[in-house]
């Protein structure tokens, strides 16, 4: 493709799911807005390369939807003409609108009454525009499987009429906590293999971080995903924080995401937001020039302050880990026995045979890391962990 | 007289997929021959567009909710309210308020297929 149709398809995309969401209000079908919006898209890709991009590319994307949603009204027979012909005649529609359409869809797709798997694909599928071949392909799922999970999902929110619109004031937080957690589950299937998953996550966090730009969550989850993200070339698949080459994170992504934990956490009142937490800690590893050089005593008050709004088992033991640098292998591994509900966690396992061996318990060690390998560790990571620990 | 529930059970039934014509012939044929003792019923959409709610922590407690059917075998149906809401939030948080539903209870809420 040239580098216009290039330009051109990106534009496109970026315009697609604001395009939908007006749509899905408009026609108050998601099969139909899909339909439509597929439609206009494959027209823009035919004739902006060869004719121009319109002064109002988006403009022109929403009426051409919106005829082509007509058409289908018309052509099968779905909805009565007077109905169709209340869709007529295509007009503007306001920024502020078109804005919270995007929202709308945003909190439909992620809605409590849906599976998080059906949330994860309807993601995927409306918001960062992709096809369902694609959304299959990056769940690693049979193509069949996610068609039905996404014709199930639509059919959910059309039957059992999972409103269209964005929470009231009172319900935005616990939704907005739901949002986050259903784009950081994108972000984390993509965290071992697949780049293109977590720059997915990614951009759906920057068009949220738009949408809401006050929100602590918004930003501290889009920093997080940044500061993750920015050692992925150190961590090439399987090395460890402590054993990466700090020269190959990326800086620019460091920078932003530092800057937008900031920014979130002068936004936080009074409950500290997970996200930003967590965005925080990885902020403290990330402005670290080496490993031994972390400021192990501000991730671990920051894990205390994680804690007081998310105790998982998980949470404890990467607090564990922070304490047995801050206070010593002893310190850390009482911490890790105190745990009793992660045998199945290979980290679990890891943690305790890193210690032990710094401890001098190599025997202690190697059954421990037999158990992480058990429980399910990969290959290259045992092997990264194994030489890290025993050579 | 006593007033009786018949429920029917049957393997998972599309009604987007099934034309309703094909369907009313025989129950049309039962409907009216039943005529005289039909108080009323509907037809229920498949057991994936269902919503399970429970209340943890008594009455006004937090409303949990799943996606898709009970499937639990321990708890039997043993009532059912036919709720007429603007949307799911508000037949949920309906549904959140049936006792049964905050006294360890399970409430199933699943939408009513409308004819048209």
């Amino acid at each position: 493709m040239t580098t216009a149709g290039d330009a051109v398809a990106r534009l496109v995309r970026e315009e697609r799911a604001r395009v939908l969401a007006t749509l899905i209000r408009v026609t108050g079908s998601v099969d139909l807005a899909e339909d439509a919006t597929q439609d206009a898209v494959v027209r823009a890709l035919e004739t902006w390369p060869r004719d121009g991009v319109p002064a109002n590319p988006r403009a022109w994307l929403l009426v051409t939807a919106k005829r082509q949603a007509i058409d289908h009204i018309r052509r099968e027979g779905r909805r009565p003409d007077k109905e169709a012909a209340a869709m007529e005649p295509p007009v503007d529609e306001a920024p502020e609108e078109v804005r919270d359409d995007l929202l709308r869809l945003v909190f439909t797709c992620c809605h409590p009454f849906l599976s998080l798997d059906a949330q994860v694909a309807l993601a995927l599928r409306t918001l960062a525009g992709l096809s369902t071949a694609e959304v299959a392909r990056g769940l690693l799922v049979p193509e069949a499987t996610m068609a039905k999970r996404l014709v199930r999902a639509k059919q959910k929110i059309a039957n059992a009429g999972i409103p269209y619109r964005v929470p009231a004031a009172e319900e935005l937080p616990d939704r907005l906590a739901g949002v986050a957690t259903t784009v950081y589950l994108i972000f984390n299937e993509g965290y071992d293999g697949r780049p293109a998953l977590a720059a997915e996550a990614i951009r759906l966090g920057r068009v949220l971080a738009e949408l809401m730009p006050d929100e602590p969550t918004v930003l501290g989850l889009l920093a997080l995903m940044l500061l993750q993200e920015s050692r992925r070339p150190a961590r090439a698949g399987t090395v460890l924080l402590a054993d990466q080459d700090r020269s190959l994170w990326d800086t620019a992504a460091i920078k932003e995401g530092v800057e937008l934990v900031g920014v979130a956490l002068r936004r936080t009142p009074d409950r500290p937001d997970r996200h930003v937490v967590q965005a925080a800690i990885a902020a403290c590893h990330a402005l670290a020039p080496s490993y031994d050089e972390t400021n192990w005593a501000s991730v671990v008050s920051w894990y205390d302050v994680l804690l007081t709004v998310h105790d998982t088992s998980v949470v404890r033991l990467n607090r564990a880990a922070a304490v047995a640098e801050r206070d010593g292998a002893a310190a850390g591994l009482a911490l890790v026995d105190a745990i009793t509900d992660l045998d199945a966690y290979p980290w679990w396992h890891a943690s305790r045979a890193e210690l032990l061996n710094r401890l001098g318990d190599k025997d202690s060690a190697r059954v421990a890391f037999d158990r992480a390998v058990a429980a399910g560790i990969n290959a290259s990571t045992a092997e990264h962990l194994r030489r890290r620990i025993f050579d | 007289m006593t007033t009786y529930l018949a429920m029917i059970y049957t393997p998972e039934m599309d009604w987007d997929q099934s034309k309703p014509a094909e369907m009313s012939g025989e129950y049309a044929e039962f409907n009216r021959a039943a005529a005289a003792v039909l108080r009323g019923g509907n037809a229920l959409y498949p057991s994936t567009t269902a919503t399970t709610v429970r209340v943890s922590g008594g009455k006004g407690g937090d409303v949990l909710t799943t996606d898709g059917p009970y499937a639990e075998t321990k708890e039997v149906l043993t009532g059912y309210y036919v709720l007429e809401c603007a949307d799911l939030e508000e037949a949920v948080k309906t549904a959140a308020q049936i006792p049964a539903a905050w006294n360890g209870g399970v409430v199933e809420v699943r939408p009513i297929v409308q004819f048209s």
